[in-house]
């Protein structure tokens, strides 16, 4: 039976450490729900999903599947799967052998434990290799050997801890749609590491993202894209990254070196100085005959789009920004054009850098 | 003074005689620089492998030839006797006890100490300071047998239990209610056991290192698969630590069986093979040396030979299959 998962104000230090490994995570991962926890290295993304593997030791909170209190239930017992990111198969076992040692241990019957690794290397192309040894099989054979032995186990709740990482750039996009057609068809709620915001963005039913232990926000990839609730989450999501401005509140809007962006005035009151960050996606930056003035340093002609990229003076030193050329002819590097925001969000120049639009 | 100068000559005789290799091996190298064309790889070989092949004819395959001819011949080494000497060894009645003493070396020793050498791999593995504990368990590793054996003599060591005890274990058993020990090394058929225990002590160290080296080597997530899987303590010990590390398991005990096959120095020094304690190689040992029986002291060395070549053999090819295998 697949179950619901949630994080109640759990927390992770480190002994010898001061600073939270994972500090106050508050988190509902829904019944068949694929979640993907995301973040940049050292984020405490691998330790959260290594606390509800029961992997790794709780400081405070309380993990739940379903209605069970696991906080202090040693993994065994936790009736999760788990796929570990250098799949970890048994090199002594085939890979049926690999697939049917949980169920051999739990002391499943014989003829279900045969039915069950017969559907799961079905479901998974493996039907001709279940008598090799993991020695002989190609990285992404091994990685689907790593996925069939969590399915097997039809247990509450799958753990994977950036199991597409050690596979090259085409089958990771391959694999990547299969995985998630794999969950969808299974229905068995899904905890998903990865520090590549892409496969976060085309996987997950939600992302939540990790930023030095504490969650940032967790929402749908489009909300995540739309509505970011801070400076961090806005850059992270989204490529090229959206571009960040630190700029000074002036009457009826901000100041981009002499350029007025209007913003109302009622978000630039819930600022806590004089400045603002502006954050503009890199498709809301247009080149234009009026706006803020930019050196460009390099063009990227990709076909149907054009980036431009240049160094921009703000109050706080020259920032880097990316614009689209709109099927103008590109700029020069070295010359100067003017850019212009279509659509803002405005963060708080201090402190979290929290959203104020 | 003459010593003196005696010692002087002899110095120099060696100086001579080292200079002499030297230039032999300069003009060898010369002329094998020298070749050209067809003659380059023959000369090649022959300039590297030839000092080798020399030496390894002189010290052990002139050695191993003549040891063999020898077991076919008499005493004195001038007339053959056919498998006289190889039936002497089989058939005698007198030879059984070192004959059945040596195959309970080689299956309890070997066990033995690969079996606590694992299980203190297992136990050292997760303590704090391993180096330490593991440096003084393998520290026996440096004696040698014959240093081991006095220490061990100390510990057998007999007294009259009413005097002053100087053997650690007759000490040891009086206090745990022993009234009379029995004289240890003298003790029918147990000495055997003491004495390997003596074997057993030193080899551990040996075969805890090897092991914890690799148990080590399983990658943790591995581990940590196997315990989501439900496997811990002793399922995860049988079906996932022993396979993996069982090639080194099989490399470590043909390892100490094959210095067990050869044991010579701790049973030399302890009991000099009596008191119903004698094996293959201290017989060989006491029949060519002792008796000057070259014939059946080279029977004996060959049937030692025939003993190691298989597994000798399987240890190698257990080498080879794991590196194919990497």
């Amino acid at each position: 039976m697949t179950q619901r998962v949630h994080y109640d104000d759990v927390s992770l230090v480190y002994p010898g450490s001061t600073k939270p490994a994972v500090s106050h995570l508050e988190l509902d991962i829904a019944e068949g729900e694929f979640l993907v926890l995301v973040g940049p290295s050292g984020c405490g993304k691998s330790t959260s999903l290594r606390m509800l593997a029961g992997l790794e030791p709780i400081s405070t909170g309380k993990i739940f599947i379903g209605d069970r209190d696991v906080t202090n239930v040693p993994a065994k017992d936790r009736d999760i799967a788990m796929v570990f990111q250098n799949y970890a198969l048994y090199p002594h076992m085939s890979v049926a052998e690999n697939m049917a040692f949980a169920l051999k241990i739990q002391k499943v019957a014989k003829d279900e434990i045969n039915r069950r690794v017969k559907d799961a290397a079905a479901l998974l192309d493996l039907t001709d290799y279940l008598e090799r040894k993991p020695k002989a099989l190609s990285g992404g054979q091994r990685q689907r050997v790593a996925m069939g032995r969590a399915i097997v186990r039809e247990p509450e709740v799958f753990l994977m801890d950036e199991p597409l990482s050690n596979l090259d750039a085409k089958l990771r996009v391959q694999t990547r749609t299969q995985i998630a057609a794999l969950q969808r068809r299974l229905g068995t709620t899904t905890l998903y590491v990865t520090h590549d915001q892409v496969e976060a963005m085309t996987m997950g039913d939600r992302v939540a993202v990790l930023k030095d232990g504490i969650l940032q926000q967790c929402a749908s990839p489009r909300e995540l894209y739309d509505n970011p609730a801070n400076a961090f989450v806005g850059t992270f999501i989204g490529s090229p990254s959206m571009n960040i401005i630190p700029s000074l509140i002036t009457e009826g809007g901000v100041d981009m070196n002499g350029f007025l962006v209007p913003i109302e005035r009622d978000i630039l009151g819930k600022a806590s100085g004089h400045e603002v960050i502006v954050g503009v996606r890199p498709e809301d930056l247009i080149l234009s005959a009026e706006g803020a003035e930019m050196t460009v340093t390099l063009v990227e002609e990709l076909g149907a789009d054009t980036y431009v990229y240049g160094t921009y003076p703000s109050p706080e030193g020259p920032v880097d920004l990316v614009a689209r050329g709109q099927g103008l002819a590109a700029p020069k590097i070295g010359t100067n054009v003017k850019v212009n925001p279509q659509r803002t969000y405005v963060f708080d120049a201090t402190g979290d850098q929290k959203r104020l639009s | 003074m003459e010593e003196l100068t005696a010692g002087l000559t002899k110095v120099g005789t060696g100086l001579a005689a080292v200079a002499i290799f030297l230039g032999l091996l300069l003009v060898i190298f010369f002329i094998g620089a020298r070749a050209k064309g067809k003659l380059q790889f023959p000369a090649a070989m022959i300039v590297f492998l030839g000092p080798a092949i020399l030496l390894l004819a002189y010290g052990l395959i002139a050695p191993a030839f003549l040891t063999t001819v020898g077991s076919f011949q008499n005493p004195n080494g001038n007339e053959f006797v056919g498998f006289a000497n190889y039936s002497w060894i089989f058939t005698t009645e007198a030879n059984r006890t070192f004959l059945t003493n040596t195959a309970m070396w080689i299956i309890i020793a070997p066990l033995v100490s690969t079996g606590i050498g694992l299980m203190l791999a297992l136990l050292l593995d997760r303590m704090r300071r391993e180096s330490i504990s593991k440096s003084l368990i393998f520290m026996p590793m440096a004696i040698s047998f014959v240093g081991a054996g006095i220490i061990w003599g100390l510990v057998y060591e007999y007294r009259d239990p009413a005097e002053t005890q100087v053997g650690l274990l007759s000490q040891v058993v009086m206090w745990l209610g022993v009234e009379e020990p029995p004289n240890w090394l003298l003790w029918q058929p147990w000495n055997n056991f003491l004495l390997m225990v003596i074997m057993i002590w030193i080899q551990v160290g040996f075969a805890m290192v090897v092991l914890s080296a690799a148990i080590k080597a399983i990658p943790g997530d591995v581990v940590e698969a196997a315990e989501l899987d439900g496997a811990t303590g002793w399922k995860l010990f049988s079906r996932v630590t022993i396979p993996m590390v069982r090639g080194t398991l099989i490399v470590v005990f043909t390892t100490i069986m094959i210095a067990v096959l050869k044991i010579f120095d701790i049973v030399r020094t302890m009991t000099n093979g009596n008191f119903g304690t004698q094996v293959v190689a201290n017989e060989m040992y006491a029949q060519a040396f002792v008796q000057f029986d070259v014939g059946r002291g080279s029977a004996l060395a060959v049937v030692l030979f025939v003993a190691v070549i298989p597994l000798i053999a399987y240890n190698v090819i257990q080498l080879r299959k794991e590196r194919t295998i990497r």
